[in-house]
C-alpha cells in the first residue's frame, strides 16, 4: 500500500487529504500519470515528495512509502 | 529553533533563541499579512503546511546557512491557519559576530522558504478566494544547495 497526501488546491479538487494506492512499486512518473488519469489532476507544476524528500520522475515509490503531491509553495 | 506553529508567533522568543555572547548582530525578518496586492484587497489568509516535511526543510535551511556563513545561529518560526491582515506569518532571526553575515543569511532563509518549504497560502478576497502558488517563478525543487 502506498499512502498519498494532498494539499492546498489539490486537496480541495479531490475532496480529501489522503488516498491509498494498492501497488507494490511504481516510478514517480507512473504515479503522476495515475493521478492525472484517475483524479484528473494536473501535475505539470507539482513536485512529488517521497517520505518527506523531494523526488524526481525516475525515482521509485515502494510499498509503505508516503507520497505527497506538492503544488508550487507560497509560504513566507 | 525551526518550527511550524498554529498560534501567534512571539517574535521576542525567536530572537532569544539566537542570542549568545559572541553575537555582534542579530537580523530579524518579520513577514506580515499585506492587505493590498495590486488592486486586490485581502480580507484574511489561510496557511496550510505539510508539517513534518516543512519542519525538516526549515531545519535543512538552518544547516545550509551554518555551512555558508559559519558562526551564525538561525531560528525560524512559520505560522499556519487563519491569519488576519497585519498578523505575523513568519519570523526569521539570524545572529552572527558581524552584521553582514546576519543580513545575507537572513535574506537567504526567506528566499529558500519561498521556493522550497511545503507551505501554501489561500488568499480570501472580497470577491472570492484562491490558493497561491509559484510566487517565485518555476524552479527546480530538488535543487538542494
Amino acid at each position: 500500500m502506498i499512502q498519498v497526501l494532498l494539499f492546498a488546491h489539490l486537496r480541495e479538487q479531490v475532496g480529501c487529504e489522503n488516498l491509498t494506492i494498492h501497488k507494490k512499486q511504481m516510478t514517480v512518473k507512473e504515479f503522476k500519470e495515475l493521478m492525472e488519469k484517475q483524479y484528473k489532476l494536473s501535475t505539470q507544476e507539482v513536485m512529488i515528495a517521497i517520505n518527506e524528500e523531494y523526488a524526481t520522475d525516475s525515482d521509485v515509490i515502494a510499498e509503505g512509502d508516503t507520497v505527497a503531491l506538492i503544488p508550487p509553495v507560497s509560504g513566507g | 529553533m525551526f518550527d511550524i506553529v498554529s498560534c501567534p508567533i512571539d517574535t521576542g522568543k525567536v530572537i532569544k533563541q539566537v542570542e549568545h555572547r559572541n553575537a555582534g548582530a542579530i537580523v530579524t525578518f518579520i513577514g506580515t499579512v499585506r492587505e493590498m496586492t495590486q488592486d486586490k484587497k485581502t480580507l484574511y489568509l489561510e496557511y496550510e503546511a505539510y508539517e513534518p516535511m516543512a519542519r525538516g526543510m526549515l531545519t535543512n535551511i538552518g544547516k545550509e546557512i551554518e555551512k555558508k556563513w559559519p558562526d551564525t545561529v538561525t531560528a525560524i518560526a512559520h505560522r499556519i491557519g487563519h491569519l488576519e491582515v497585519g498578523d505575523i506569518a513568519v519570523v526569521i532571526a539570524v545572529s552572527s559576530p558581524h552584521r553582514s553575515d546576519a543580513y545575507e543569511a537572513n535574506r537567504y532563509a526567506i528566499e529558500r522558504i519561498k521556493t522550497l518549504v511545503p507551505i501554501w497560502k489561500k488568499e480570501h478576497w472580497e470577491d472570492g478566494d484562491m490558493w497561491i502558488g509559484n510566487q517565485e517563478g518555476t524552479i527546480s525543487y530538488t535543487d538542494h544547495q
